[in-house]
C-alpha cells in the first residue's frame, strides 16, 4: 500500500545558497530532490560544496539562501522534526577519542530520546552489524582507521533515521570490509532507508545508487536517474585480451580499434553499435578474445567528460 | 518540543559529564582539592594568625564557606568550559547538534553536570577544611576566575573595600554566592539574604539567554 508518507519526498533543496565568511560561495543555488526509499550518489570533485550541502541538512552549517525540508520538515520551521529523520556519518572523524565505543553509540541514542532497554539493544544491534561489539568497551582512539568509519555508521543508525547521510563512508576502508559496507547498505536501503551518499569512487555510486547528481564548484551539473545517465554515455571503450599477438590493428566496420601493448586491443564502441557484431567480425578474422574489460569504469568516464567541459568552458 | 526526549537527552548529557569528570578525576577532582588545601594553609593558618577576627569569627572559620563556594563556582565553571570546548575542538559537539534536542537542553545538560562536579569538589574540600591533611604542591592556572574570586568576597568583607571597589565587587555574581553562602553557614553577610538571591536569579536568566543566542545563531560552532 502506498502511503502520503511514501510519496514524500525524503529531501528536497531549493534554490541553496551559501558564501562562506571568508567570501567564499560554496553553494550558487542549488536544487535537489530524493524520493523517500530511493539510494542517492551526489559526486563532484574536490571542494565542489557536497560536505557544505549535508553540513546544512543536517545544520552544521548556517545556510546562506534557500529552502531544505526533510520528508516535508523545514528546517527552518520545524528544525527538531526534521533533524530527528536524519542519520550523518560525516566525511570527517569527529568521535569523542577517549569515549569508549558503547558510550559512544549509547550516548548518541539519548541524545535522540531513546533510553533504557531500547537503547541498549540498538547498540548491541547496530554494534554487531558494523562488526564492533567485541571493541564496546575500547576507547575510541583505539581503533583503526576503517573502524572509527564503521563506528560512527553504528552512531548514525542507532536511532533508525528514515534518511541517511553518508560523506564519503568507504574512504579509507579496505576492501573486504567495503563489499560487506555495501551490503549492508543496500540492506537497510531495501528494509525502506532512503539514503543519500558521497563518494570519490564511481564504481561504488554505479553499482548502489539509482540517481546521481554531480555538483561541480557549487552548482549541479547532472542529476537523472542512475539508468538514464549510463544510456546517454555516448561511447564505451572495452580493452580486449588476445590469444595471439596481431602485427596491426584490424579495421572494423562501426568500430575503432587500436593496438595497445601485446596482446591488447582497445575498441571504442558508439551507441547505437552491437558488441555481437564486433564479435563476428573478429571471428571472421580469426581474432580471438581471451578476455574483455571496460578501460574506465562508465560513470567516471561521463564524470570525467563532464567537469572537463565546465572547465574548458570557465578558460574559453 | 517534545518534552521526553529532551529529559532523556538532558539525562544523557549530565550521565556523559560525570563519565567524564570521573575519567579524569585526576584533572578534575585532585587539583582543586590541593589548591584548596593551600588556601588553608595560607590564608587560613599564616596569614589568618595576623588578621584575628572577623565578624567575630576567627579568620580561618571566616574564609571556609567562602573557599568551599569559590572551588564549587570555579569548579562548575571550568568543567563546563573544558567539557564545551574539548568537543568544539574535538568536533564531538556535533553529536549533539545534529540530534533533535533543544539547544536549552544542552546548555542545562552540560549546566547540570558542571554543578555536580562543583558539588563533588566542594564536598572535598569541605572534608579537608574539616580534617586537615598533608599536602604537595600543584598549581592549576585559574587565569580567569582569579580576579573575579579575589573582589568576590572570599577573603574578607566588602566593607573593608574603597566606596569604588565596593561598586565593583557588586557587579560580580560571585560576591552574592559567597555571601549567600556564608550567610548560610555562619548567619553573617555583607548583603541581605533576599537581595543576593533576587541579583542570583537575575544573573541566572541575562547569561542563559546569551547562551541559547550564541547558541542558535551558532556564533563559534557553526560557519
Ligand atoms: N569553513 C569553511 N570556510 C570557508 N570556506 C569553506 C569552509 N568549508 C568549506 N569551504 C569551501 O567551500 C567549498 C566547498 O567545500 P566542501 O567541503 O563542501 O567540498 P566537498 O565537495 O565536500 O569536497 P571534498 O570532495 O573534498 O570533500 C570549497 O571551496 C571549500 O574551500
Ligand atoms: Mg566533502
Amino acid at each position: 500500500m502506498v502511503t502520503i508518507r511514501d510519496l514524500m519526498k525524503a529531501l528536497s533543496i531549493t534554490n541553496l545558497t551559501k558564501t562562506y565568511s571568508n567570501g567564499n560561495q560554496a553553494l550558487k543555488g542549488i536544487d535537489l530532490s530524493v524520493e523517500s526509499g530511493d539510494f542517492y550518489a551526489l559526486l563532484g570533485p574536490n571542494g565542489a560544496g557536497k560536505t557544505t550541502a549535508i553540513g546544512i541538512v543536517t545544520s552544521l552549517v548556517n545556510k546562506s539562501g534557500g529552502e531544505v525540508e526533510v520528508f516535508g520538515h523545514s528546517i527552518d520551521s520545524e528544525l527538531e522534526a526534521a533533524k530527528a529523520c536524519i542519520g550523518i556519518v560525516p566525511q570527517e572523524v569527529n568521535l569523542n577519542l577517549w569515549e569508549s565505543v558503547g558510550n559512544i553509540v549509547r550516548n548518541q541514542a539519548g541524545y535522540y530520546g531513546l533510553h533504557g532497554k531500547l537503547a541498549k539493544q540498538r547498540v548491541e544491534k547496530y554494534l554487531r552489524a558494523l562488526r564492533l561489539w567485541d571493541r564496546r568497551d575500547h576507547i575510541a582512539r583505539s581503533l583503526s582507521g576503517g573502524m572509527k568509519r564503521r563506528l560512527m555508521i553504528a552512531r548514525a543508525l542507532v536511532h533508525e533515521p528514515r534518511l541517511l547521510i553518508l560523506d564519503e563512508p568507504t574512504a579509507g576502508v579496505d576492501i573486504e570490509i567495503r563489499r560487506s559496507m555495501w551490503e549492508f547498505l543496500q540492506e537497510i536501503n531495501e528494509a525502506g532507508t532512503t539514503i543519500i551518499l558521497t563518494t570519490h569512487y564511481l564504481e561504488e555510486a554505479e553499482s548502489l545508487c539509482r540517481h546521481i547528481a554531480i555538483i561541480d564548484e557549487g552548482r549541479i551539473i547532472e542529476d537523472a536517474r542512475m539508468s538514464d545517465v549510463l544510456r546517454k554515455l555516448q561511447r564505451e571503450v572495452f580493452v580486449l585480451s588476445l590469444t595471439e599477438e596481431l602485427p596491426e590493428a584490424p579495421a572494423l566496420d562501426g568500430f575503432m580499434a587500436r593496438l595497445r601493448g601485446d596482446r591488447e586491443l582497445e575498441v571504442e564502441k558508439g551507441p547505437d553499435c552491437d558488441l555481437n557484431d564486433l564479435f563476428v567480425q573478429l571471428n571472421a578474422r580469426n581474432i580471438h578474445v581471451s578476455s574483455l574489460r571496460n578501460k574506465a569504469n562508465r560513470l567516471e568516464e561521463l564524470f570525467m567528460r563532464l567537469v572537463d567541459s565546465k572547465q574548458q568552458e570557465a578558460e574559453l | 518540543m517534545n518534552i521526553r526526549l529532551n529529559v532523556v537527552a538532558a539525562k544523557t548529557i549530565i550521565r556523559k559529564e560525570i563519565v567524564r569528570v570521573l575519567r579524569i578525576w585526576v584533572q578534575t577532582i585532585v587539583p582543586p582539592a590541593i589548591t584548596m588545601t593551600l588556601y588553608f594553609i595560607i590564608f587560613g593558618n599564616l596569614i589568618g594568625r595576623r588578621i584575628g577576627s572577623m565578624d567575630g569569627f576567627d579568620y580561618m572559620q571566616y574564609i571556609a564557606p567562602g573557599l568551599i563556594m569559590m572551588s564549587v563556582i570555579t569548579n562548575s565553571y571550568g568543567n563546563v568550559v573544558s567539557s564545551f570546548f574539548g568537543a568544539k575542538f574535538g568536533r564531538h559537539i556535533e553529536e549533539m547538534l545534529v540530534a533533535p534536542m533543544s539547544y536549552a537542553t544542552i546548555i542545562i545538560g552540560h549546566v547540570a553536570g558542571g554543578v555536580l562536579r562543583g558539588l563533588l569538589v566542594g564536598l572535598l574540600v569541605t572534608i579537608i577544611a574539616l580534617f586537615f591533611t598533608r599536602l604537595t604542591v600543584a598549581h592549576p592556572l585559574v587565569v580567569v576566575l582569579t580576579p573575579l574570586t579575589y573582589l568576590g568576597g572570599v577573603f574578607y568583607s566588602i566593607s573593608m573595600l574603597p566606596e569604588f571597589w565596593q561598586n565593583v565587587s557588586k557587579a560580580n555574581p560571585i560576591l552574592y554566592m559567597v555571601n549567600a553562602f556564608r550567610y548560610g553557614i555562619l548567619g553573617t553577610s555583607d548583603i541581605s539574604i533576599g537581595h543576593a538571591y533576587a541579583i542570583l536569579i537575575v544573573f541566572v536568566v541575562v547569561l542563559f539567554t546569551s547562551c541559547m543566542y550564541l547558541m542558535q545563531r551558532g556564533i563559534g560552532i557553526r560557519e
